[in-house]
């Protein structure tokens, strides 16, 4: 079953900025999805639609499916949305808070459940306090456990971590990864992209309102992400002309002075030893060679700028 | 299909009841306090004085249109505060992601400002009463006039809050329509006493209805004919509440 099925998605603001372009997009039920690109690229732009606080100007969303835009009643029953903006009532407490929004889901009082979010958020000791008084990270959390005081089927985190500390970021993953394990389809927004490669098992990145990708994160990890073979000399290395010409077939570059080979992967076989050779034919005998895997940020990078050229 | 949210309806109501339960001094106290100066102004400055063309003096006269100003101005605050603070501090978000349709948001909204009218109004009552002679004359006449006018006034207050983006917009619309407008409607002199232009003019204008009919329920007489008056505050009730509901339906300035 697909948890969100979105369908040729356009948004054009009043001021005619084209923030997202015939974006379809599928999240299988039960995943942890990833939904990466720079900034402005128009992810909250999609989110908020799907949260009802932008209009999209064409295009459909089904929600477990059922039609989104038209049944706006069900899906907001059945969605949790942690917005990127942090925004509160000054004068509730974070108990008061999730209390209330709990009841404009039209569900009743859940101390149990208000106070398992309030420890595992680990809000417990701050409950009381009016949001006033929360710190910036303890603000973010409230969000995220406002978001999911309904218990929904299908959450959205849009940034969920900003301003988060390590440690604390990390618990946050962990509670998320169990409700994930649970059943609660997960899609998130993050700048940190080690721990969406960590977290998440499919991935989709917009850059410019466009998608440029979507997959199981293995299958950009595999097929996409590229190794190369580097090469560290003595002397920074410089790439002349010819030489270029030369290493052509390995797409030959240079960082921060070491010499990078692109690796072919074929079954069992790559050609790591064709590479060697012709690396040492250029330039001589390495100091020292090593291999480098693209990770998730390198392919975000090569991806999105590849696609601004 | 999922039948109505009654219990997030409740919920919204009592967050808009209780915002102004929470500042009773200004919500309450103070108009209270303003009504009392007014009349102790008043009754200085008029003494036993009669109202010409109608059988009660002055002072009596005056205080249903003091109640009913308190009213309409408090019903309106009441929409059009929180919906400004909301849109300022974001907070309207999770209005909008909630599953509150938008009669049910109109339910909630307009219960909590003719609630905060009717205690601002009984208030009222309470305070002035003892100092006049004031009957209760057509119970359903205040309460017909009293609810519609804060239907009226919480849909204003809800469509100029969506419609303004700062606070300064906002009290561009109270002082310079909506203060004009209760204070010109009949609330310190009976219309009669107007030039014949005036007194054509106000046949147009709602507030002065509301404010005529709503005395009409304590001093037994008015300048509008009772029939006319109600058809023409049912339609002005009508067409705001429609009005507020299909803006919020479309998002009017709340959705980009
Ligand atoms: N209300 C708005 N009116 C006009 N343009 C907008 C509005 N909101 C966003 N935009 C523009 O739409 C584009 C996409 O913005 P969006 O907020 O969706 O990006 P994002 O991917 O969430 O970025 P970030 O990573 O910085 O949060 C940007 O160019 C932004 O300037
Ligand atoms: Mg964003």
């Amino acid at each position: 079953m697909t948890a969100l099925n979105i369908q040729n998605l356009s948004k054009v603001y009043e001021n005619g900025k084209q923030a997202l372009q015939d974006v379809s997009l599928r999240v299988p039920e039960g995943a942890f999805f990833a939904l990466l690109g720079p900034n402005g690229a128009g992810k909250s732009t999609l989110i908020n639609i799907l949260a009802d606080t932008v209009r999209a100007s064409s295009g459909s969303v089904q929600l477990l499916g059922h039609d989104l835009l038209m049944e706006r009643a069900w899906g907001k029953r059945h969605l949790g949305v942690v917005p990127q903006e942090i925004a509160f009532d000054p004068f509730f407490s974070p108990r008061e808070i999730l209390h209330f929004t709990r009841g404009m889901y039209g569900q009743s009082r859940d101390e149990v459940w208000v106070d398992a979010l309030l420890e595992r958020l680990e809000l417990a000791e701050h409950a009381n306090k009016i949001t006033r008084q929360l710190s910036g990270g303890m603000k973010r959390r409230l969000l995220v456990a406002q978001a999911l005081v309904h218990r929904p089927k299908v959450v959205i985190l849009d940034e969920p971590t900003a301003g988060v500390d390590v440690e604390l970021r990390k618990r946050l993953w962990d509670f998320i990864r169990e409700l994930n394990a649970e059943g609660t389809t997960v899609l998130l927004t993050t700048h940190y992209l080690e721990e969406a490669q960590e977290l998440c098992d499919q991935v989709a990145i917009i850059n410019q309102g466009r998608l440029i990708a979507s997959q199981s994160m293995q299958s950009l990890l595999g097929d996409v992400a590229s190794s190369s073979l580097c090469f560290r000399y003595e002397q920074a290395v410089e790439l002349s002309e010819s030489q270029e010409q030369a290493l052509q077939a390995f797409a030959a570059r240079v960082c921060d002075g070491v010499l990078c080979l692109d690796l072919q992967h074929e079954g069992e076989h790559s050609n790591f030893d064709t590479a060697y050779q012709a690396a040492r034919q250029c330039f001589g005998a390495p100091l020292d060679t090593y291999m480098r895997q693209e990770n998730l940020e390198d392919v975000f990078l090569r991806l999105t700028h590849k696609d601004a050229a | 299909m999922s039948g109505m949210n009654i219990l997030g309806t409740w919920t919204l109501f009592q967050r808009e009841s209780k915002r102004f339960m929470r500042v009773k001094m200004q919500t309450i106290v103070a108009p209270a306090l303003t009504a009392i100066l007014y009349l102790i102004v008043f009754r200085y400055a008029m003494g036993e004085r009669q109202v010409p063309g109608l059988n009660v003096d002055y002072f009596t006269f005056l205080i249903p249109g003091l109640m009913m100003m308190a009213m309409l101005q408090n019903a309106f605050a009441n929409t059009s505060s929180s919906m400004i603070m909301g849109k300022i501090m974001n907070t309207h978000v999770f209005l909008m992601m909630a599953p509150i349709s938008p009669i049910e948001a109109m339910i909630a909204f307009l219960s909590a400002a003719v609630l905060r009218a009717l205690v601002v109004g009984g208030v009222l009552l309470l305070v002035l009463f003892p100092f006049s002679d004031l009957h209760i004359t057509h119970v359903w006449m205040i309460l017909f006039y009293g609810v519609c006018g804060s239907l009226i006034m919480g849909s204003l207050g809800l469509i100029t809050g969506m419609w303004s983006k700062t606070f300064d917009e906002m009290s561009m619309v109270t002082n310079f329509i909506i203060m004009p407008l209760t204070f010109l409607s009949g609330v310190f002199y009976s219309v009669k006493q107007l030039p014949p232009i005036w007194q054509a003019l106000n046949a147009w204008n709602p507030f002065f209805y509301l404010i005529d009919g709503f005395r009409h329920g304590f001093i037994a007489t008015g300048d509008s004919d009772p029939v006319h008056a109600i058809g023409m505050v049912l339609v002005v009730t009508l067409s705001s509440v429609i009005l507020a509901w299909y803006l919020w339906r479309i998002g009017w300035k709340l959705k980009d």
